[in-house]
């Protein structure tokens, strides 16, 4: 993360990862245009091509910025996504010391965590089934991320969908969003009545 | 040269978040594209998808083609024919284009592709970015002639640069030539379509006098011949073959003469015009970093952090590829101590710039052999080095 | 009376030719003037418009065709006059586009985007002027050289397959298809004019004599010997079976109008599978003036 002298964050690398069909490339889409429509950001997004693109391992990077965004791949990412146990193998290792972890809670088993890593966890496949349709689960995913890391307003979000997901199941995909993001928004509930209780009970 | 406003038919007026392949096709329906031949090649594909997709809401028409030699013969015809035309390939394809680009060449035909690059040689890095065929865009057909490339380093330049190919290639009827490359190309980042009514397009160079006195190549006051299309009643003839002012093949060294020459000079005189620059901090610069495309994104992170060690590098980026901007280089040559040339190939620019620095500065290139942008330390080395 | 006023020494097609090109390069005894001659008569006999037909020609003796036509006229590269056709014809839907050329150029270089028109029903006229061998360049071996014959590159006589360009081409879908020899010239025009009056892909094979290289080379006699041939071995079988067309060498030669048929053309499939997907979202294509203004 850099961040500049009045304690500001001026950019951020995100990895979204999964398998293919998971609608992971449609996540840095999402994210990117809602970053860089809506919010007055710079949102540069690359996916990674090839083989990896159709079945294993995939993913999409965002680099986030206040300023133009002048290296357009992320290095070390502060943020990753995670929706698959390949792609969590496969990316983890890059992961920022700092960095915040994301996962679908039924889907990645992580590691003892390494560093100061922080790990957010969404049963993001059972809500969208629940919903109706596993298809939604990157929604649930974009809903909680947007809960969680406070990157990205909630509605540029939403306003972000027309055209990338199909007329059709916007409603769907906007039901999904709000699912991910109300779980997020009361993890981070208990995180910090956990963290209050925690203090009391160390005092 | 007759500058009208673009037809909104073609424009998708908003702000969009868009790769550079999307908006490449973009820019060329703005710009009043309305004929694509192409041949599916990774990583330019999107361009196609986009047009074919765009272009029956539009007016015109999309063909997939057989193959690149297929594409760039149908492109041509289709000029002739009346329209503005473009394709979009990659590396692979480009090779096989070479020889109708010679032909568009001979025969002055407006005309747009946009380059994809890929690592190569060969089938090389299809996925992967590459500016290895900045060389093959000047030099790739066989012959003496001359061509325009401009090197986009956003999707939005993929926009704003694909409708100034179209504008140049009918002002100077020269096959102009877009050369981004995989990076660029499957980026997204914003891009702002204007509204039509700012986007400003030039019409063919449409001849408009007496029938009878019309000549193909018979050059006009700015050394630019008038246009024609077929179906017109002129009963004109045009050539591959070295030709007079009738378009009619004349087989002998004088003719030869002035064919070549005017298809050089047309551009070499009006260079000046053509060439756009971007240069930041050059006037106290010790060093200049030069690059193009993509690489100038990734040269200016390692530029910042020279700058803020003191160092005084200044930064020239080629927007325009081809022609070269001699003049500005040999200028800068005996003014800068050196210049630092990082490309996504093996040495192909750097050797212009040496060309033109003569001696008089230093040259240090930072190749990469592509697959990937430079790491911004390599750059940031060279300029080091530079200043060492 | 001048010389040049009297009728017998003008050239009684000279207003479809540009004369200032005239004598042209091609060699005496040489078929292509002769397809040239039914290619003027047929223009003038079906009264097409005149400004609305493009000729465009490849590399090779034939394609030096474009350069003599005083008609709108591409002389291309080698290979590459169908795709240049093709997008003539979309550029500009009321054109009749006719492609004159070899067949090395077509069928040898350009077999690729030869048959790809043919599949799509490109509206194009193609006229393959068939001398079974690359001439321009001194006689090499071709696609079309019959097994036995002598070519420059074949010293020993050729041993490959040649092709059985009516059978090629009804197969890859052309909707008219048609062969002919230098000697049926009557026969010549009136396919051309079937070709000039109907949509989609026609294609017309015209067996010439290359008298200079194909004829010497292998000990045929002049023009007038291979006209013989013709005349002994050609027979004419209309809606002949194209598979078996196949020419062997100084062997019979199965001529006729083999395929004709209906089928929607490139631009007549491209509108109607819009228009029925789109609706009025589609922008009919190519019934519109394509007026500069």
């Amino acid at each position: 993360m850099i961040i500049n002298s009045t304690g500001e964050l001026t950019m951020t690398e995100i990895r979204f990862s999964g398998f293919g069909g998971q609608g992971i490339i449609r996540c840095g889409l999402i994210t990117g245009k809602a970053l860089a429509l809506y919010d007055n950001k710079h949102a540069t997004m690359n996916q990674s091509f090839g083989p990896e693109a159709r079945g294993s391992a995939c993913s999409s990077q965002l680099v986030v910025s206040d300023d133009r965004v002048l290296y357009p791949y992320i290095t070390k990412p502060e943020i990753l996504v995670s929706m698959s146990q390949e792609a969590y193998d496969k990316y983890e290792p890059e992961l920022r010391e700092d960095g915040l972890l994301i996962i679908d809670k039924d889907l990645v088993k992580p590691n003892p965590p390494r560093g100061k890593i922080k790990i957010y966890a969404v049963p993001a496949t059972r809500f969208a089934e629940e919903l109706g349709n596993r298809i939604i689960a990157n929604l649930v995913m974009l809903g909680f991320f947007t809960a969680v890391t406070k990157l990205v307003k909630p509605e540029s979000m939403k306003k972000a969908l027309p055209g990338l997901v199909p007329d059709r199941f916007l409603e769907l995909n906007i039901k999904a969003f709000d699912k991910g993001y109300e779980y997020g928004l009361q993890t981070l509930e208990e995180e910090k009545t956990g963290a209050t209780k925690a203090k009391a009970k160390k005092k | 040269m007759k500058k009208v406003k673009a037809d909104p038919k073609g424009v998708l007026t908003g702000v969009h978040y868009l790769d550079g392949d999307f908006a490449i096709a973009e820019g060329a329906l703005a710009a009043g594209c309305r004929f694509f031949g192409g041949y599916p090649i990774t990583p330019s594909t999107e361009t196609a998808e986009r047009f074919s997709a765009r272009i029956p809401k539009v007016g015109g028409v999309f063909i997939q083609m057989e193959d690149e030699l297929g594409s760039i013969a149908a492109l041509i015809g289709a000029v002739w024919g009346g329209v503005k035309a473009m394709t979009v390939t990659s590396g692979p394809g480009f090779s096989l284009m070479q020889e109708n680009i010679g032909l568009a060449c001979m025969m002055e035909t407006p005309l747009v592709i946009a380059n994809v690059q890929r690592g190569g040689p060969s089938t090389g890095l299809p996925t992967l970015a590459g500016q290895q065929d900045i060389m093959q865009a000047r030099w790739g057909s066989h012959g003496d002639y001359e061509v325009i490339a401009l090197a986009p380093d956003s999707p939005q330049e993929c926009f704003d640069l694909t409708i100034e190919a179209f504008n140049l290639a009918e002002i100077y009827r020269v096959p102009t030539f877009i050369m981004t490359d995989e990076c660029v190309g499957h980026m997204h980042e914003k891009v702002v379509i204007p509204p039509a009514e700012e986007i400003e397009v030039v019409e063919r160079k449409w001849y408009a006098g007496p029938k009878e006195e019309y000549l193909p190549y018979k050059l006009d006051k700015d050394g630019i011949p008038f246009m024609i299309k077929a179906g017109d009643g002129y009963r004109f003839h045009t050539t591959g073959l070295t030709h007079d002012e009738r378009g009619y093949p004349v087989i002998n060294a004088e003719c030869q003469d002035w064919c070549v020459r005017h298809l050089c000079d047309k551009i070499r005189k009006n260079a000046d015009k053509i060439i756009r620059l971007e240069e930041d901090e050059i006037d106290t610069a010790e060093v200049v970093v030069l690059s193009y495309g993509i690489t100038s994104r990734v040269a200016t992170r390692a530029v910042q952090k020279a700058r803020q060690e003191g160092i005084k590098v200044g930064t020239l980026r080629l927007i325009t590829v081809w022609p070269f901007p001699e003049k500005r280089i040999r200028e800068l040559a005996s003014l800068v101590g050196s210049f630092v040339v990082p490309e996504i190939n093996y040495g192909q620019i750097v050797y212009e710039v040496e060309r033109c620095a003569a001696g008089q500065a230093k040259v240090i290139h930072v190749p990469h052999c592509g697959g990937w942008v430079h790491n911004p330390d390599d750059i940031y080395n060279a300029i080091k080095e530079a200043v060492k | 009376m001048k010389a040049e006023d009297r009728l017998e020494e003008r050239n009684p097609i000279e207003d479809l030719l540009r004369m200032d090109r005239i004598p042209h390069i091609w060699c005496p005894g040489c078929g292509i003037g002769t397809v040239v001659t039914s290619f003027a008569e047929a223009l003038k006999k079906t009264q097409i418009d005149l400004d609305k037909v493009a000729v465009v020609s490849g590399i090779g003796c034939t394609g030096r065709v474009a350069g003599y036509i005083k008609l709108d006229s591409f002389h291309t590269t080698h290979g590459r006059a169908v795709p240049f056709a093709t997008g003539l014809k979309l550029a500009n839907p009321e054109l009749k586009v006719i492609v004159f050329s070899g067949d090395g150029d077509l069928a040898g270089i350009g077999g690729n985007h030869l048959i790809h028109a043919a599949r799509r029903n490109m509206d194009l006229v193609v006229i393959c002027v068939n001398n079974f061998n690359y001439a321009m360049t001194g006689g090499q071996v071709a696609a079309t050289t019959p097994i036995e014959a002598n070519a420059s590159t074949a010293p020993y006589g050729n041993f490959e397959y040649p092709f059985n360009l009516p059978f090629l081409m009804d197969a890859a879908g052309a909707t008219y298809v048609a062969r002919w020899t230098a000697l049926h010239l009557r026969r010549v025009t009136m396919s051309i004019m079937d070709a000039l009056q109907r949509p989609g892909f026609s294609f017309i094979e015209v067996i010439t004599p290359c008298v200079t290289l194909y004829a010497r080379r292998n000990r045929l006699g002049d023009g007038l010997n291979l006209l013989r041939y013709y005349y002994d071995n050609s027979e004419i079988q209309h809606g002949a079976d194209t598979r078996n067309l196949d020419i062997s060498y100084q062997g019979k030669l199965i001529v006729g109008k083999f395929v004709e048929k209906e089928k929607p053309t490139f631009l007549d499939a491209m509108n109607q599978h819009l228009s029925r997907v789109l609706g009025d979202d589609y922008q009919l294509y190519g019934r519109i003036n394509y007026d500069r203004d």
